[in-house]
């Protein structure tokens, strides 16, 4: 009898696994100063898209030296042909192997299609992106992506040598394991970036908008919006945050919504004929936001963070 | 309530300002680099780098304002890559790779690199001796493309022409950029291949090897066997030590990954990931001087005895760059990196 309750105690002892963990490609980074900084690690469609960029760069730049190329052999004599495939040859190998390489050693850490997804590569450990590691993250490309490639073209230009389809079959499958790879990590590295010892993550450049408890004063300069402490208690950090983003996105209609259902909330006294332009209605939200922030953040500095409006403290 | 009266909006404010010039000096210095900024702006960017890291610090316990913490996040994030980042420049970084770290790298991995060629030269006599033996083997040795005029069937004339006329004039520049750029993906290859276990990186080397024994035992047997060594010692000596080189570097990796020893796997092969690459960055640079002498040095000298003077002058060149001991400060300092631990930095 008195194993079973162990053996029930144990059961219940068991962790619940998280289904869902919206901080999950968030890593923290402590800085030499002992503050920690979140990176985000880039999600696998922005660094797709900023690889699609690069390569259609890449392709306009070998386009248009063909065409240069093509009108300066043509000025030359005979065997102006022969060099100018050779020049061919070894730009199209330096552009293919030192375009990723260029560009993640500048300052930025970004070619061009990560600037534009607003992604860059950085150290896993944290350091200095060293040079080495970028040239062995873009060396791997090589295998990943241009060696499968080679195959599949060649095998579709000169299928009468070999049997094509399965050079196109192996090409995929090669390509397909390697593209898919950082799908199979949570730190989306790809075989380079394991080897490199890198990752890419975003990084935004935000710019800092306007703090909206600082909202202009009515203009006959009386204080329009009182609100009693009960009022003010209604909400907590989450709903602040909530009204934060709303007052911000400044759509008329959800601006609306909300003033009535906080209206409702706090029992403000029926609003009068001029609280239901959207302008006012701006306003009172702007003030209720002001008196909220400035109560939560008192709590705050007592030690108290209250978590959302079922939070009692 | 009057609304400016929050502390957080004075706590703003009042810092305000410093951010936005932390913001404009990197903006400076990631458009262009650290040349951008002026003397007394470089001294500025640490100190407000600190202070926007400690209004970070104040924000996240003070102010509930998320517009402020996650400008600030963003704006801490970008001073610390641009100020812990590589600020070295292009030229600087070149030179200090030219003198210590390609050489010291090649050094870490003296082990690989006896091996890898080992695996070579057993390649080369295992081809050697095939060939040698049975005639036929050549053929399984020798991709197509590469037997051009050189068959077992071709007379001792038409084997020795090929060794002092490498085609038309015209057509050697070409010949010689398909080839380093042919060569090149092959290191780059035995390099990157070497995450599964070197497996295939050995597997690499030793082809090339076969390949190279197969058709040296095609000329010895013609008897032209001295002719063909000058043939290929006067770039071989450069190319071959390159391919040698990508091969232990593709080992060193493959062994990271397999025995990764007292750190994490990944941490294993991120650490040897970064001296390979190198290694393999000079590798590269040896294949375009390789490139070179193919194919315009071994146009010009069709003397045996210069050819070889050339070839063996060049490898004793590059075993006194790589494996002359080196004493000075900068060389003990270099690479530090790869024997800190970064990784408790993380959780």
């Amino acid at each position: 009898m008195s194993q079973e309750t162990t053996n029930q105690n144990k059961k219940k002892l068991r962790p619940v696994k998280p289904t869902y963990n919206p901080d999950k490609n968030i890593r923290t980074l402590t800085t030499p100063e002992g503050i920690n900084l979140h990176l985000r690690i880039a999600e696998g469609g922005a660094r797709i898209t900023a690889f699609i960029i690069d390569l259609i760069i890449m392709f306009l730049v070998l386009v248009l030296f063909n065409i240069a190329l093509n009108a300066a052999s043509q000025d030359m004599k005979s065997g102006g042909a022969e060099t100018a495939a050779a020049i061919w040859f070894l730009f199209a190998f330096f552009l293919r192997n030192f375009y990723f390489m260029v560009f993640e050693m500048g300052p930025k850490a970004a070619t061009p299609g990560k600037r534009i997804m607003k992604i860059r590569v950085a150290s896993r450990g944290g350091g200095h992106l060293t040079a080495n590691a970028i040239f062995a993250r873009n060396a791997l490309r090589e295998l990943e992506f241009f060696l499968p490639l080679s195959f599949i073209l060649s095998a579709i230009f000169f299928s009468y040598q070999s049997a094509g389809g399965w050079m196109i079959f192996l090409g995929l499958i090669w390509s397909f394991i390697f593209l898919l790879f950082p799908l199979f990590n949570k730190d989306r590295l790809r075989a380079g970036d394991l080897i490199a010892g890198t990752w890419v993550v975003k990084s935004p450049k935000l710019h800092l908008s306007k703090d909206l408890s600082d909202a202009p004063k009515p203009r006959d300069g009386q204080v329009r919006y009182i609100f009693t402490p009960s009022q003010i208690d209604a909400y907590g950090v989450k709903e602040l945050h909530v009204l934060e983003n709303i007052l911000r996105k400044n759509d008329a209609h959800t601006i609306g919504e909300v003033t009535e259902r906080i209206m409702k909330k706090i029992e403000w006294p029926k609003p009068d004929k001029t609280n239901n332009t959207p302008t006012a209605q701006g306003e009172f939200l702007n003030a209720y936001y002001a008196a909220l922030r400035g109560k939560l953040e008192t709590k705050l500095l007592f030690g108290v963070r209250r978590k959302d409006k079922f939070d009692r403290r | 309530m009057s609304s400016g009266s929050l502390k957080s909006h004075k706590f703003r404010s009042d810092r305000e300002d410093d951010w936005q010039q932390l913001e404009s000096l990197l903006a400076r210095l990631e458009s262009r680099s650290i040349g951008a900024l002026s003397d007394a702006q470089l001294i500025a960017l640490p100190a407000l780098y600190r202070a926007s890291l400690s209004s970070l610090s104040v924000a996240r316990a003070t102010s509930l304002d998320q517009d402020v913490i996650i400008y600030l996040e963003s704006l801490t994030t970008r001073a610390y890559f641009a100020i812990y980042g590589n600020q070295t420049r292009m030229a600087t970084r070149i030179s200090r790779f030219l003198r210590i770290g390609w050489p010291k790298a090649v050094q870490n991995m003296t082990r690989e690199t006896i091996a890898s060629a080992l695996v070579f030269f057993l390649g080369a006599l295992l081809a050697f001796v095939m060939v040698r033996t049975n005639m036929d083997w050549y053929f399984s040795f020798m991709p197509e493309s590469l037997i051009q005029t050189r068959t077992p069937a071709s007379t001792i004339a038409e084997l020795r022409s090929t060794l002092y006329h490498d085609g038309d004039e015209s057509g050697l520049t070409s010949f010689a950029s398909f080839l380093f750029s042919h060569n090149a993906r092959i290191a780059i290859f035995a390099f990157a291949l070497g995450f599964a276990f070197a497996i295939p990186s050995v597997m690499l080397i030793l082809y090339n090897g076969c390949m190279i024994g197969a058709f040296v035992a095609l000329f010895v047997d013609k008897g032209l066997g001295f002719e063909v060594g000058g043939w290929l010692i006067i770039h071989g000596a450069t190319e071959l030590f390159a391919i040698v080189l990508a091969g232990a570097a593709g080992m060193k990796i493959g062994w990271a990954v397999a025995f990764p020893g007292q750190r994490a796997r990944l941490d294993a092969a991120a650490r040897a990931g970064a001296q390979a690459a190198a290694v393999l960055g000079g590798v590269i640079i040896m294949l375009f001087l390789a490139g070179l002498l193919e194919g315009f040095g071994r146009q010009l000298v069709s003397n045996d005895y210069v050819r070889y003077a050339i070839g063996l002058t060049t490898f004793c060149l590059w075993l006194a760059y790589f494996y002359l001991p080196r004493d000075h400060e900068e060389w003990h300092a270099y690479g530090e990196e790869w024997h800190e631990n970064n990784s408790e930095k993380f959780s």
